[in-house]
């Protein structure tokens, strides 16, 4: 008790080590980087710029919607007990846990254009005419082949913060809902999808701020190819960087992409509140 | 939903789609690594190896130092997690009990520092680490990742301290122990399970970490598992050794899905307190 009240300030020595840490190896790079940034008039010329930035929006969009889906979907099996569960939620687990890296070569082998099993699936099933299918070097389907191999690996995430909203639910109220005569779609509309709101929003943030800073998937995957039409800004300013040596330009798409992250996060934030708001 | 017979077989029939889709591209790669060479990139694709060859995996461990990349990856893992564990217990204890002035301010900077991608500090922590001596050292890799991996650790563990019940430690005091000694001899057997939880998490990111392995190390010596494996090509691009890969991804992988499965309940909490909590 004596300790909460006096000598407040001498416990920062037990946080001192971590918050040092953080801030040589976080903090001191993270503002270095915009001390480095420079030549910002470039970014207006720059061809390569809005390409980038629009693959980049479209991937965050297309993968947070789809893992979302996926997610809930996923969250609603695997939430209530059932025998194997322990199991189930483990395999369930498993792309979330396994290197985006390595598991990026995974996919390359998957979408290889001469031997890689999805042409082959796909051309077993009927819906391509040859197995073999250069996935990989065609802009649009490089961009889904990417979206795919993303939403294989966060969906788990995805759907283990939805488990821990639907579990936050009280279930008295499916049982009112069921006595008043609701079927379980309707239950799900107006009790499960309005009380998930607040974990829907954190996750899909959260998701949205990862996926706009992905790097590892697409430079492994695709190498932002075909001819940097997957780049997203991530992949593009590591380019700039340490392909071509242009440090300020590099930095200054590093900047121009933590400033679209907290563009973007404040914009979500918005609509969260204003949707609530009504 | 569940209690027809129908019912119940279409919800095993969701659980085994579910685990299906999340085991199939790992499933893949330990598949094509027991093929015999020439049926790798055999056209059409074999589904089933005519025998089980384990050629590739000696390969990998015989033309390439994939080894010296394992015993890499393992030792930056067990660093990080010691120190990030050691740090982020302090840390967290204080921010929890010791009411710090400016407590709540810092724990959020530090949330805020760490949504933000790799990408935004890779250009500084390179010069930083050139600077140190750091660079393709086993050492500066644990460096990064400890900043990187702390704002984690400590807001799961302080989620926990925050739920323990305080009596215990004003008896402690009350004993006559310093708070050092409560935390280490009270607080920190009680929390055993959200320490194991903090260091689950951590030796996993720090396994699957690519972006800053890939930039701050270019030599064998010192190159972790994941940017090894983005590295393995042949003598051409033409002539990518994918049974090899598929090998070296089933080494590499195997010990997360272990982890997985052993300790799925644990990393749910986690991931869970680490996300939701903030």
């Amino acid at each position: 008790m004596r300790d909460h009240s006096r000598a407040g300030a001498v416990n920062w020595l037990y946080a001192a080590p971590a918050m040092l840490v953080m801030a040589v190896v976080g903090l001191l790079p993270i503002g270095y980087t915009f001390g480095l940034a420079g030549e910002y008039h470039r970014l207006a010329l720059d061809t390569r710029f809005w390409p980038v930035v629009r693959t980049t929006l479209s991937l965050t969009a297309v993968t947070v919607a789809l893992e979302l889906v996926l997610g809930l979907a996923v969250a609603l099996v695997l939430w209530s007990p059932f025998p194997g569960r322990g199991l189930a939620r483990a395999a369930v687990l498993i792309p979330w846990a396994l290197p985006t890296a390595v598991m990026a070569m995974a996919w390359r082998w998957i979408f290889n254009a001469d031997s890689g099993v999805m042409g082959d699936l796909l051309f077993r099933l009927g819906l391509v005419a040859s197995p073999q299918v250069p996935w990989l070097a065609d802009a649009t389907s490089a961009f889904w082949a990417i979206v795919l191999a993303d939403v294989w690996k966060t969906t788990p995430f995805m759907a283990v913060l939805l488990m821990s909203g639907l579990a936050a639910i009280p279930d008295e109220l499916y049982e009112a809902a069921a006595l008043d005569g609701a079927g379980p779609v309707r239950r799900f509309l107006v009790v499960t999808l309005p009380l998930l709101k607040p974990t829907i929003v954190v996750a899909v943030i959260f998701r949205a701020i990862q996926t706009f800073g992905l790097f590892d998937l697409v430079f492994v995957l695709t190498g932002g190819g075909p001819g940097g039409r997957t780049q997203t800004i991530a992949v593009y300013a590591y380019d700039v960087v340490f392909r071509y040596q242009e440090l300020a330009y590099g930095c200054a798409l590093v900047v121009a992409m933590a400033l679209c992250l907290v563009l973007m996060t404040g914009l979500m934030l918005g609509a969260a509140r204003g949707g609530s708001g009504r | 939903m569940r209690s027809t017979l129908r019912g119940r077989a279409l919800f095993a029939l969701a659980v085994a789609a579910v685990a299906a889709w999340s085991l199939a591209p790992f499933l893949w790669q330990a598949i094509t690594s027991l093929k015999p060479a020439a049926e790798v990139a055999a056209v059409p694709v074999r589904y089933w190896p005519s025998v089980l060859d384990f050629s590739s995996y000696a390969q990998v461990f015989k033309a390439r130092p994939f080894a010296t990349y394992i015993w890499n990856s393992f030792v930056v893992g067990v660093g990080t997690t010691a120190l990030t564990t050691a740090l982020g217990v302090c840390a967290a204890y204080a921010f929890s009990r010791l009411g710090l002035p400016g407590g709540r301010a810092a724990l959020i900077g530090i949330l805020g520092l760490s949504l933000f991608p790799g990408t935004v500090l890779i250009v500084p922590l390179k010069m930083l680490a050139t600077k140190a001596g750091l660079l393709n050292t086993r050492t500066g890799l644990v460096i990064a990742y400890t900043a990187l991996n702390l704002p984690f650790a400590i807001w799961v563990l302080k989620a926990f301290f925050d739920r323990l019940p305080r009596d215990v430690e004003e008896a402690a005091w009350l004993d006559g122990l310093s708070r050092w000694q409560t935390l280490w001899r009270i607080v920190l057997p009680l929390s055993a399970p959200a320490v194991a939880t903090t260091a689950i998490l951590v030796f996993i990111f720090s396994w699957n970490e690519f972006l800053i392995a890939q930039t701050l190390v270019s030599r064998d010596a010192a190159r972790t598992v994941p940017v090894g494996i983005a590295m393995l090509s042949g003598v051409t691009v033409y002539e990518v050794p994918w049974g090899q890969i598929a090998a070296a991804v089933v080494v590499t992988t195997l010990p997360v899905v272990a982890m997985v499965l052993a300790f799925q309940r644990r990393i749910v909490e986690g991931l869970t307190a680490g996300a939701v909590k903030g």
